[in-house]
């Protein structure tokens, strides 16, 4: 049973969406008139979060279903039979 | 450059999650296999954007945006000539030999189809050039770390001093990438691709847009800028009406046919990730998946140079001195700053007396300008990912290339399983090393593209004709494909030795032997040094070839078009076949050109 890359990708953007909202809430607005007046953090980073947290469902369903179902989806990886049969035959 | 602590926050994160990642698939890693070919077991998307995302190294991010700063639109020909027509013909055509050979490797492939002598030939020049390419990255990415001065402040607090910024680059750069791939081998480097792709699209996605809303959108642009900036075709008729300096003939045979197929087809480097997919028909759609988004690329690269110098200089002014850029601090062309010699601290010229632009710094300036701390967190490390992946996928390629096809081959053939993921994990750690050497080697060219063109016109644009004739002509022979790639070598060299982009010095930049032609730019002569190479190759392949023992067609099977089974797509929905796919990739791509004809 592999990791399902979506999950730490959604689990990095979410965190990094969160912060940049927390951030773009917080800080001076004067920081802003680089990005044309636009509070670029917190509007990116609702942009950031909603990826990442889209990733996690993805992810985290995915997951759910490989352990439910005995078997791999997408995203994951980890079975090394198929693979082993192919290197064999390479082998030589 | 003033970094607050959000911006390093981000940063700490990127780095901590990608470590993470190797030490979360080291868990499930146990055969040779699963290291160097991620088991064969990842799905098509997956595979799809770890194919580009390889690709996406320095060169790439740095130098489209230098290139589209200095060219244009133009460069998108490295994208809508230059990648999706290869990306396809792998895709649809050459994947099935590469997948259904069994072949671990490019260089093994060669060996399954030709011989021992043409693997070794292969397998050792690919290997270099693999050390080289991860080296400039490396390269790159300090040099920029460098001149942005983003390790200054921590350097001090640790009571270093800041001109140690370049080797605390490499050797945390060297580490990270050296510590993610050994410990999870290829899944880990395709995972991290994965991971890497989405950071750049998020980094410098806000800043395309912030970008062309303070121009005035793509019609603002235009309004800014010489209409040879903003068409790619127009003025291809002939080598001195376009600023690529180059005629449409040498564009589209060198970079869209010799160049790209070179790079796409043969490269081990993108073709391993579609070997590690889970089956033939996801490594087929790997390319083709990867091509979707390629094509897309131009507007995320290219697009930051066009802005860049399509702002005013007087316009970057700021009333807060400590977050000037650099442009600022002399006078250049939009953003992009004048180059200064380090030792006198003045502006370089050019041989006309003209100063030199520093191109390279489109992308970095463009950061600086736009994006306010926080933002800044994500798109340096949106830089950063571009560098790791760029080496990373270089590493890859290596380790597997010089346990596979060096070290099983020629050293010690009948060892346990076990031995060769060990022998990965070394060559991982010295190629690494090797790739530190090559980075403090690399410091002679301005465009870091126009280099990698050069190195890639000398070994890989005489490869593809010896898969192409190796592939679809079963009479061809290891003699002949063997004689054919030093011949096409030999002739890449001898054409780079007689001529000479105009207004060059001889000597790296060619005419060595002596000048018998001199091209409007060292681009042309990249391309044509291309031609020249593929076509000797071609030609010598085919000559002895017809003069020695061809192999028995029983032992082609699989491994020649006329004497493999089709792959069969029916059972697959439309959207899954890689023909109905690649008519479509090339339908869009045709409809990009039209668009910025």
């Amino acid at each position: 049973m592999g990791l399902d890359i979506r999950l730490p990708i959604g689990l990095l953007f979410s965190v990094v969406g969160a912060l940049l909202v927390g951030y773009g809430a917080l800080s001076n607005k004067a920081i802003y008139e680089r990005s044309l007046g636009f509070n670029i953090n917190l509007a990116w980073g609702v942009v950031v979060l909603l990826f990442g947290a889209t990733m996690l469902i993805l992810g985290s369903r995915g997951t759910k279903n490989r352990l439910a179902g005995g078997t791999r989806t997408r995203g994951s990886a980890g079975d090394a039979s198929a693979g082993d049969k192919l290197d064999a035959r390479s082998s030589r | 450059m003033n970094l607050t602590s959000i911006d390093w926050l981000i940063m700490a994160l990127y780095f901590i999650f990608v470590l993470g990642i190797g030490f979360a698939v080291k868990r499930n890693l146990k055969t040779s296999t699963d290291f160097f070919l991620a088991g064969r077991s990842l799905p098509a998307w997956i595979c799809g954007l770890a194919f580009i995302s390889a690709n996406l190294g320095a060169q790439e991010v740095i130098g489209m945006a230098a290139s589209g700063a200095k060219y244009g639109i133009a460069t998108s020909h490295f994208y809508w000539i230059g990648a999706i027509p290869a990306m396809v013909f792998v895709g649809v055509f050459m994947m099935p030999f590469y997948y259904g050979s069994r072949a671990r490797s490019v260089p093994e492939y060669l060996r399954l189809r030709f011989d021992e002598k043409t693997r070794g030939l292969n397998a050792i020049s690919f290997a270099t050039m693999t050390v080289f390419s991860s080296g400039i990255s490396m390269y790159a990415m300090a040099k920029l770390i460098q001149t942005l001065h983003i390790f200054d402040a921590p350097l001090k607090a640790l009571g270093l001093s800041p001109s140690l910024t370049f080797h605390v680059s490499v050797i945390i750069s060297a580490l990270i990438v050296l510590a993610y791939i050994f410990l999870g081998g290829l899944t880990s480097a395709i995972y991290n691709e994965v991971l890497q792709f989405f950071l750049i699209v998020a980094g410098f996605l806000p800043l395309v847009l912030l970008g062309l809303r303070n121009v005035g959108g793509w019609s603002g642009i235009k309004a800014q800028l010489p209409a040879s900036y903003t068409h790619s075709w127009q003025g291809m008729g002939s080598a001195h009406t376009n600023p690529l300096g180059v005629e449409w003939f040498g564009l589209v045979m060198g970079l869209g046919f010799v160049l790209s197929f070179g790079y796409w087809c043969t490269d081990f480097l993108v073709v391993q990730r579609a070997m590690a997919a889970e089956s033939m028909s996801a490594a087929r759609r790997t390319p083709l998946i990867a091509a979707l988004p390629k094509m897309l690329f131009p507007f995320l690269v290219i697009l930051p140079g066009l802005i860049a110098v399509s702002l005013p200089t007087a316009s970057v002014q700021t009333s807060n001195p400590g977050m000037r850029t650099l442009a600022e601090q002399r006078s250049g062309r939009g953003l992009i700053p004048v180059k200064v010699d380090e030792t006198t601290g003045l502006a370089k010229l050019d041989t006309n007396g003209n100063p030199i632009l520093d191109y390279d710094l489109a992308i970095p300036n463009m950061l600086l300008h736009y994006f306010p701390t926080g933002i800044l967190g994500l798109g340096l490390t949106a830089l950063l990912a571009s560098f790791m992946s760029g080496m990373a996928g270089n590493v890859t390629a290596f380790n597997t290339v010089w346990t596979y096809d060096i070290y099983q081959s020629y050293i010690r053939k009948h060892a346990p399983d076990a031995h060769y993921l060990w022998m990965g994990r070394m060559a991982t750690v010295f190629g690494v090393a090797l790739s530190v050497a090559a980075a403090y080697a690399a410091t002679r060219f301005n465009n870091i593209m126009d280099f990698l063109q050069l190195v890639f016109a000398f070994v890989n644009a005489p490869l593809f004709a010896t898969f192409l004739l190796g592939m679809f002509w079963k009479r061809t022979t290891g003699h002949g494909a063997f004689a054919g790639l030093l011949s096409g070598t030999a002739a890449a060299a001898l054409h780079h030795g007689l001529t000479l982009p105009v207004g060059a010095v001889v000597g790296i930049k060619g005419g060595w032997l002596a000048t018998v032609h001199t091209y409007p730019s060292e681009m042309a002569q990249n391309f044509w040094t291309a031609i020249w190479a593929w076509t000797a190759c071609f030609v010598i392949t085919i000559l002895v070839s017809v003069i020695t023992k061809p192999r028995k067609e029983e032992e082609l099977a699989g491994l020649v078009y006329s004497l493999t089974e089709r792959t069969r797509d029916e059972h697959l929905p439309w959207y899954q076949r890689p023909a109905w796919l690649g008519a479509g990739v090339l339908s869009l791509a045709l409809i990009l050109n039209i668009v910025f004809w």
